[in-house]
């Protein structure tokens, strides 16, 4: 079980900010959202979304553990 | 003396002057200190507010790592940072930075430093209101340039 964020765009998109998904990795949380969401799915494949676990950027893939944060980070645009 | 935090992420107005007051307060080795403001602009009409995002933990971690490396390369005695967060109407306070030095080149320098970091790289996640609805908004060419002047 994984808690997942959306920021800025995303969650306008998506229509959720803050949800919990049963997933073990990284890959699996994108599986899974993407085949409830297939444009969120894109998105969040989409060119410079970060990921961070448990508020750290992550590159690439992450086990994750029972409540690991997961957030979806669109492009940042400053103060 | 009480400690006060050197970052706040907030979703109340501030008074900047307050800020600076309290910045200033009990130094007697400072010399110089910096501030700077920044204001939600009305761009004529066209923005009705601005709506700030931020990661907490994240974002105040990644301001933090940022303001610690600014205060080593200037050599700043302390720093004071409060951003807000949420819907901003024109006019009010988006931004506060204060530099506290032993001379004002480095006060100066380190505050101009910290605001081009934090208009163009800080993770916050901005949506402009306007007449027409609203729209998210990336850092424009000019952010970025002003950033790399550092690098």
């Amino acid at each position: 079980m994984a808690r997942v964020l959306l920021f800025g765009r995303l969650a306008d998109q998506a229509g959720w900010r803050d949800r919990t998904v049963e997933a073990g990795s990284i890959a699996d949380l994108r599986r899974t959202l993407a085949d409830g969401d297939a444009a969120l799915g894109e998105a969040l494949a989409g060119p410079g979304v970060q990921v961070a676990v448990d508020k750290a950027i992550v590159r690439g893939e992450a086990v994750l553990a029972a409540g690991t944060e997961v957030a979806f980070l669109p492009p940042m645009s400053g103060g | 003396m009480t400690t006060l935090p050197s970052i706040s992420l907030t979703a109340q107005a501030f008074e900047p002057g307050a800020l600076l007051t309290t910045f200033c307060a009990g130094r007697d080795e400072t010399g110089a200190v910096a501030s700077f403001v920044g204001l939600a602009r009305a761009e004529r009409g066209q923005a009705t507010a601005l709506e700030l995002e931020a990661y907490p933990g994240f974002t105040d971690a990644a301001i933090a790592a940022f303001a610690e490396e600014a205060k080593a390369r200037f050599a700043l005695q302390d720093y004071r940072i409060v951003h807000r967060i949420g819907r901003i109407a024109p006019g009010e306070a988006i931004v506060f930075v204060a530099t506290a030095a032993g001379h004002r080149r480095a006060a100066f320098e380190a505050c101009d430093f910290l605001m081009d970091y934090l208009k163009s790289r800080a993770p916050f996640w901005k949506k402009e209101h306007g007449p027409d609805g609203e729209r998210w908004i990336e850092p424009t060419a000019r952010d970025r340039t002003d950033a790399e002047r550092w690098d």
